[in-house]
């Protein structure tokens, strides 16, 4: 699968069991979200345990700040606060911003960013098939195992059969120029989609037929070992003592 | 206004209010994979399959409705039309699970949020929708194809208002409801739109050419041929 984040890297991260990393990412993330948007210390103190994780993850900074692009939207929701919030207002610059859409800006971009760097980090140094093993493993019911199984194959499935259809196109004297594919694209759709279902129905039918029941067996059966649950313990461990340390102080 | 890709960031809806659409996230899904397994026969695990895969696909095209306004389609009508309501709202919901791990695509403690709104309140009004319009309408491609349109449309608002319903229980700053409705109910018109051709397109043609395929139609069919057996 070469259309997911995944970076290969030789790192202590990389070889944890998926289970371990997804728990670690979700405990983190709650604990970031939960934290109130005033302590602006704990906030640091979370980016600065993500940064220890990348640099042990060998993931380099411009790769994340280039995909952490994808909260932009959101981003910009938060620019507009400030001026349609509510409340208090203060002056600023010549601005009359709004103070509690200051806070709820900041709040925004703070967890936001926070949660989609972790998120990053996990899915830089997981393969997809071992974080649907890795959810397989968690006693996520089969049904979405399976469906996220067979979407993620399908995808390339997908992907092949609308170039296919594209070439095809292009090798009958069709000249698409800029905007005007879609027109070509959005009238092929259905066809590429039942062509997609029909290779689809026929990759899983050889699947079936050679024994698949549900489930890809995974090279190595048994759980992670508890080395390797305290190791990633201690992102979300350290974060909920970052937290409760300046919520108490 | 700014309000775009239907995927909520963590830190958009507070703590509790994420909390507790989990619960409620959870506990409808549980029901829909008792449901759903009984649907889920040898026909439907690749199409649920490719349907989620072709919702992943289209959830990426996003569209400039308006300079700084951008939204995206939903797909779940196009899923409970192919696999029906119960694994519909599984794969909806596992392309969000999977955006959310493997692209960092919305936030993790908001996929309770996202789910609710896409995978569940979505394929809900699109199903009842489908299943309503196809009692009038004629039973073939071209109304299965209308139905589609008209039941994109109205469960992408649906979902667009579920997000208005969170952000009104716990959103982490005041601002005006009306205008946050009235905002997404309008730019989620156009994606509807632009949804329900795609959805219309893709259904008419798979109900032209493998009826068989079609859920929504199932209610329909007359026992044909004998069904094949798979040996599994």
């Amino acid at each position: 699968m070469n259309n997911t984040l995944h970076l290969d890297r030789p790192s202590p991260v990389h070889r944890l069991a998926p289970e371990v990393k997804i728990a670690a990412t979700v405990l983190f993330t709650i604990v970031v979200v939960a934290t109130p948007r005033t302590e602006f210390v704990a906030f640091a103190g979370y980016a600065l345990l993500l940064a220890v994780a990348a640099v042990l993850a060998r993931v380099p900074a411009p790769w994340l700040l280039r995909r952490a692009t994808i909260e932009l939207p959101f981003v910009l929701l938060a620019v507009w606060l400030p001026f349609a919030g509510h409340g208090e207002r203060i002056d600023w610059l010549g601005l009359s911003l709004s103070v509690d859409g200051l806070y709820g800006a900041w709040n925004i971009f703070a967890k936001g960013t926070l949660g989609v760097l972790a998120s990053l980090l996990l899915a830089a140094s997981t393969t997809s098939r071992d974080l649907i093993l890795g959810l397989d493993r968690l006693h996520c019911p089969s049904v979405f195992t399976q469906i996220a199984t067979f979407m993620l194959r399908y995808l390339d499935v997908l992907a092949d059969d609308a170039r296919r259809m594209r070439i095809a196109r292009l090798s009958r004297g069709y000249d698409p120029r800029f905007l005007w594919q879609v027109k070509a694209f959005a009238v092929g759709i259905g066809s590429l989609f039942l062509r997609a279902y029909e290779r689809g129905e026929r990759v899983y039918l050889a699947m079936v037929s050679r024994g698949y029941t549900g489930r890809l067996p995974a090279p190595e059966q048994g759980r992670a070992p508890v080395a390797q649950w305290v190791a990633s313990a201690v992102l979300p461990v350290a974060s909920a003592g970052i937290a409760l340390v300046t919520v108490l102080s | 206004m700014n309000v775009q890709a239907m995927h909520i960031a963590n830190g958009i809806v507070n703590g509790p209010v994420s909390a507790i659409f989990a619960v409620f996230a959870v506990a409808a899904l549980a029901y829909c994979v008792r449901r759903g397994r009984a649907d889920l026969d040898e026909r439907l695990v690749p199409m649920a399959g490719l349907v989620a895969a072709f919702i992943f696909a289209v959830q990426m095209l996003n569209f400039q409705v308006l300079p700084g306004v951008s939204g995206h389609l939903l797909g779940g009508t196009l899923a409970v039309i192919l696999v029906g309501p119960w694994v519909g709202a599984l794969c909806v919901s596992t392309v969000l699970i999977v955006q959310c791990l493997l692209f960092a695509d919305g936030g993790l403690t908001a996929l309770g949020l996202n789910i609710t709104n896409m995978a569940l309140l979505g394929t809900a009004a699109g199903y009842l929708l489908v299943a309503g319009l196809l009692r009038v309408l004629p039973k073939n491609p071209g109304g299965l194809g209308a139905s589609a349109l008209i039941a994109s449309i109205v469960s992408v608002v649906v979902a667009s208002q579920g997000f208005v319903l969170e952000y009104a229980l716990g959103g982490t700053t005041q601002l005006s409801l009306p205008a946050i409705s009235g905002t997404m109910a309008g730019v989620h018109i156009l994606i509807g739109i632009g949804e329900g051709l795609i959805a219309a397109t893709t259904v008419a043609t798979v109900a032209r050419v493998r009826p068989d395929l079609v859920y929504a139609l199932r209610r329909f069919r007359k026992p044909a041929v004998l069904p094949v057996e798979v040996a599994a």
